[in-house]
């Protein structure tokens, strides 16, 4: 009779699919649906992400779900994340609060180097839940501002009561050193800002050097595919138009495929592209 | 029965140099062989089910006679043994971090009887499995597995198209053993230090002489003239057709027929794509998070929570299946998408053939000028 071939466990402190535990050290709901985290890790160890970057948030039982890193770039011992109740693990994490722990896996994806648009004009268009990201990459130009030309801020929201980070919205709007233009496709019996889709603050933006600016675009597809042609008509450069591509991404480890945008995963090469790749890509928007 | 001592230790009159050589093991001895790859592994081998084949495990060394080494093609190819269709990645004890653990089980396998498509498939996955970064869970089991390929010498069906896609011949480096059917006996030849170790400590299988040498070559010349090609093209253009083909009507002529099912990702060799999915037990507390093969044939899989599908039609997904196979994955990983097994092709619901896109594909032409 052959020997029985013991089955062997072993613990793998390296499993790329082990989380790092998080604490939620402070939490507040934007909206019904939005809630803002801060969450610090358990292990002391830092995290280090650039603009773009997103993160594998575990509910164990439930799931995980990219969320995309909402905070100041860099090396710290936490990151913000801004969470819209979608699904089963985006659901379910809206019950959790502050002392509560999560896993978080990441940072992932190409994310975007400030660094190689310094001394570029700045222009950030970002549509409804796309202000999580983006607000990743103002917060970078803004806190470094003397590396950057001129910083406009262009914010669309369906509703008033959709608004996100007011708190920034305001801090921005208070700046000198930035342009920053909200609206709402529809506002309410107290709205008195602008209303229309985010193509119409497109005119208003003060005068700029085609050449030199580069725009970052973050919305839902069809804002995204309007607000191109724009950016196009003002002579914009298609590699200087940068979009952030998200797809159902699961492993965020470029293996079990669910990202795929032809030969392209996203949890790799992506999220952020610039439009000429884009236009490659064919199936990309 | 001749006892087989596969215990190990040099033998100080046996020159180095024949361990790569080739050996024979005569068919009456093969079980013993067998039965001593049992005693370290678990042996997984070819063996009938219904009217077709599969790779089971052989518990016993009753089980030894069911094997068939004559097998043509089995239903699911052995990925499933270096990726199981199941496959727990953590474990959890409840809602927090405390207990929660990654677990590998690393059960030493063998894999018995692979035919060198199927040796090629299982190079491609390795490639995208160890690419950065490496999958610690298919490394246990993949470095722990002992692999003896088995030789053929003609299509098993009119699907296949092996001879095309240059794998009638096993991969370099791809086999630990190699074995080939002389009719009385299997020709062996070597791979890597594990299978001539194993194949020397093994007092069934003995050097190969002038006559078995002889006879592998007249297999050989056999074989070559067997393997015709199907394909009116060369596969080194392959890639480019297929990128030309992108907005080819042909693409919504076959997924009319298609049916979604993901029958033909579930017996390719060459997928890999996983879902991975948390199984909470009965406590409500514990469970496991596990991965399991999923398929991009199926409709749900590009949807994002809130409902966006970034593949919703059904000829978008089966285009994207087609360029994986020929395109995607050889530019990714440099090793072949697709081997010409032709499984797909054997099982589809709507009988949509690999083959029979690949010809047609040569027949279209994007530019429509005359």
């Amino acid at each position: 009779m052959p020997k029985q071939v013991a089955r062997r466990k072993r613990k793998l402190p390296d499993s790329p699919y082990l989380p790092r535990s998080a604490k939620i050290v402070e939490a507040e709901m934007f909206t019904d649906l939005e809630m803002w985290m801060r969450l610090e890790f358990e292990d002391g160890e830092p995290i280090e992400y650039r603009a773009g970057q997103f993160v594998e948030l575990s509910v164990y039982g439930v799931g995980e779900a990219p969320i995309s890193i909402c905070s100041l770039p860099g090396k710290g011992d936490g990151l913000e994340l801004c969470i819209r109740a979608a699904g089963d693990v985006t659901s379910s994490v809206q019950n959790f609060t502050v002392g509560d722990k999560v896993g978080l896996r990441g940072p992932f994806g190409n994310g975007f180097d400030m660094d190689s648009i310094a001394g570029k004009d700045l222009l950030f268009v970002a549509g409804g839940l796309g202000l999580a990201p983006c607000r990743s990459f103002i917060l970078e130009a803004l806190n470094n501002r003397d590396k950057y030309g001129s910083v406009s801020i262009l914010y669309g929201a369906r509703n008033p009561d959709n608004l996100l980070f007011r708190k920034d919205l305001d801090a921005w709007r208070e700046r000198q050193d930035c342009t920053f233009m909200l609206t709402v496709d529809r506002g309410d019996e107290t709205w008195t800002g602008n209303t229309g889709v985010i193509t119409t603050l497109f005119r208003r933006i003060p005068k700029i050097d085609p050449v030199n600016t580069v725009a970052f675009i973050i919305g839902p597809p069809i804002m995204f595919k309007f607000a191109v042609l724009e950016a196009l008509g003002m002579k914009l450069r298609k590699d200087n138009i940068y979009c952030s591509l998200e797809r159902r991404m699961k492993c965020g480890l470029g293996k079990c495929g669910h990202c795929q945008i032809r030969n392209v995963y996203v949890c790799q090469e992506g999220p952020i592209f610039n439009y000429a790749e884009v236009v490659r890509l064919r199936e990309g928007i | 029965m001749e006892n087989c001592y596969c215990a190990g230790g040099d033998d100080p009159a046996v020159d180095k140099e024949d361990e790569v050589l080739p050996r024979t093991v005569r068919k009456e001895h093969f079980g013993t062989f067998v039965e001593a790859l049992m005693t370290a592994y678990q042996v997984m081998a070819p063996v009938s089910k219904g009217p077709q084949f599969a790779f089971e495990q052989i518990e016993s060394p009753e089980d030894v006679g069911k094997i068939r080494m004559d097998y043509d093609i089995t239903i699911l190819p052995p990925k499933k043994f270096l990726m199981p269709q199941y496959e727990e990645l953590l474990s959890f004890s409840g809602r927090g971090p405390e207990g929660v653990e990654a677990a590998v089980s690393a059960t030493p396998v063998a894999m018995l009887g692979i035919h060198p498509y199927d040796l090629h498939a299982i190079a491609t996955i390795d490639m995208a499995m160890c690419q950065s970064p490496p999958d610690p869970y298919y490394q246990a089991r993949r470095s722990t597995a002992f692999v003896i390929g088995l030789n053929i010498d003609n299509y098993a069906n009119e699907h296949q198209f092996m001879a095309d896609m240059g794998t009638i011949d096993p991969p370099e480096g791809g086999f630990d053993l190699f074995l080939t059917d002389l009719g009385d006996r299997y020709y062996m030849e070597m791979g890597t230090e594990l299978g001539s170790k194993r194949a020397k400590d093994c007092r069934v299988c003995a050097p190969a002489v002038a006559k078995d040498h002889a006879d592998k070559q007249a297999y050989d010349a056999a074989k070559l003239a067997n393997f015709t090609k199907r394909l009116p093209y060369n596969t080194r253009y392959l890639p480019e057709l297929l990128e030309e083909s992108y907005d080819s009507l042909i693409w919504d002529a076959i997924a009319k027929r298609c049916f979604s099912c993901g029958t033909c990702t579930n017996v390719c060799p060459t997928c890999y794509c996983f879902d991975v999915q948390d199984k909470p037990n009965l406590d409500g507390k514990s469970g496991v998070r596990q991965r399991q093969w999923d398929s991009c044939q199926l409709d749900g899989f590009a949807v994002v929570a809130g409902g966006e599908n970034f593949r919703a039609q059904r000829a978008g997904r089966l285009r994207h299946r087609i360029f994986r196979k020929g395109k995607f994955i050889l530019e990714r990983t440099g090793k072949l998408g697709c081997v010409g097994c032709g499984r797909c092709s054997q099982h589809c619901v709507a009988k949509i053939s690999m083959l029979e896109t690949l010809q047609q594909m040569a027949d279209q032409s994007v530019t429509l000028d005359a």
